[in-house]
């Protein structure tokens, strides 16, 4: 069966593309190599013929052309498929906080968590250089409907202080009548249900 | 309002030449233009801070008052409302700062010194750290492992640049004659149009970037 160049690079960009937005799947390491071993056996085809065109074989410039136009477009399909994992990594900072849940973390590689971390440092960095006492931003990510929302508890937490003081007992399935500023994180970490 | 409350009490503090009720107004028009804008805009990092100063003072002056206090939870959902505008304002900085990282530090680096920044000092930071982070993890994850002819990494021509000839809707705020507004089509020359007061208008955001910036139209 004839193979063409390219189409394992393809293959990566199938598979971010089939995935739907806020996922993430698994590091493809493995087609990532096969496709930098597939440059680097084009290269070398391409230095050959290079050496043989220089000793004076005529015919094989086309080769060449042919190979580093399969080399460039090996190369943008691994960038693009970097760049846009990293892309979706970055929403999720955004979305879950510093902390990654687990299997989430497991689908992506060690360099990608290097990056995630260097990220959130950066981000956190900013944020604390807002202003006099910095500003989160990863709080009131939703213009703000009403002061006091009422949310159910998921999990059982135990005691929960509120800005002035009170102490709440968080149990699975109580609810309870809070500020909505102080619920936003909990809620996104899935811990309290907003009741609508 | 409450803002008419506020501006009373605040306003002896400090020598501000505008009411908080004028700042909050000129922050908002800041954020609806840089939601809209497909590039980014001048950053208003001195409206933040006076903005950030008047709630910092308005929740003190809360949790002085008497517990139970009606106008309390007025005040509270005033400042939450506050908040949302100046995190929304920032986050959408930051995003754009992200997605044309290296488009923004290029401006930055080859403006002439006249001309204002579009970063404030914290922005820059965070863009130069942001655009190492990136370059370093694409190096060190493919570029460095492809054949030597390939290792350049040429950001100019790959960096996403914002599409300035995007369409925005705008609202005059102040009478323009004469604005210079090219045709996408060869049929035309450049034509001059003027802009009312008060009139509303969907165009192209290149002609009138300008108008923008110096606050003559603002973007809805």
């Amino acid at each position: 069966m004839a193979k063409m160049f390219g189409e394992k690079a393809l293959e990566l960009i199938r598979e971010l593309h089939r995935s739907s937005e806020g996922t993430l799947p698994p590091y493809n390491d493995d087609t990532l190599r096969q496709v930098l071993e597939e440059m680097r056996a084009l290269y070398e085809e391409n230095q050959k013929d290079v050496g043989a065109t220089v000793a004076g074989e005529q015919g094989l410039f086309a080769g060449v052309q042919f190979r580093h136009a399969s080399l460039e477009r090996n190369k943008r399909c691994l960038l693009a498929y970097l760049y846009n994992r990293i892309q979706r990594i970055r929403t999720m900072r955004w979305e879950f906080g510093i902390a990654l849940p687990k299997d989430i973390k497991e689908n992506l590689s060690e360099q990608e968590v290097l990056w995630f971390n260097k990220y959130s440092k950066g981000l956190g960095d900013y944020m604390k250089s807002i202003g006099d006492a910095g500003l989160d931003l990863t709080q009131d990510m939703q213009p703000p409907k009403s002061l006091y929302i009422e949310v159910r508890c998921l999990v059982d937490v135990g005691e929960f202080e509120t800005e002035d003081g009170t102490i709440i007992l968080l149990k699975k399935n109580s609810q309870h009548f809070l500020r909505r500023s102080q619920c936003e994180h909990l809620i996104r970490q899935g811990i309290l249900e907003h009741i609508v | 309002m409450a803002d008419e409350n506020e501006h009373e009490e605040y306003d002896s503090d400090e020598e501000v030449e505008m009411t908080a009720a004028d700042v909050l107004l000129k922050l908002e028009e800041a954020w609806l233009n840089e939601k809209f804008a497909p590039e980014l805009l001048e950053s208003k990092s001195d409206l933040v801070e006076c903005m950030l100063e008047q709630i910092q003072q308005m929740e003190e002056n809360l949790t002085r008052c008497k517990k139970g206090d009606f106008r309390i939870i007025i005040h509270r959902m005033e400042l939450d409302r506050i908040k949302y505008i100046i995190t929304s304002y920032l986050r959408i900085r930051l995003s754009k700062i992200e997605k044309f990282v290296h488009h923004n530090l290029e401006k930055e680096l080859n403006r002439e010194d006249s001309e204002s920044s579009k970063l404030s000092n914290e922005e820059f930071v965070y863009a130069k750290q942001y655009a190492d982070n990136l370059e370093s993890h694409l190096k060190s994850v493919a570029i460095k492992h492809m054949p030597p002819n390939l290792q350049n990494f040429d950001k100019d021509k790959t960096a996403p640049r914002p599409n300035l000839e995007s369409y925005i809707f705008l609202k005059v705020t102040e009478d323009q004659e004469g604005v210079m507004v090219e045709e996408e089509t060869d049929e035309h020359e450049n034509e001059i149009i003027n802009l009312e007061k008060g009139a509303q208008h969907i165009m192209r955001y290149k002609p009138i970037s300008k108008l923008v910036e110096n606050g003559s139209v603002s973007l809805i």
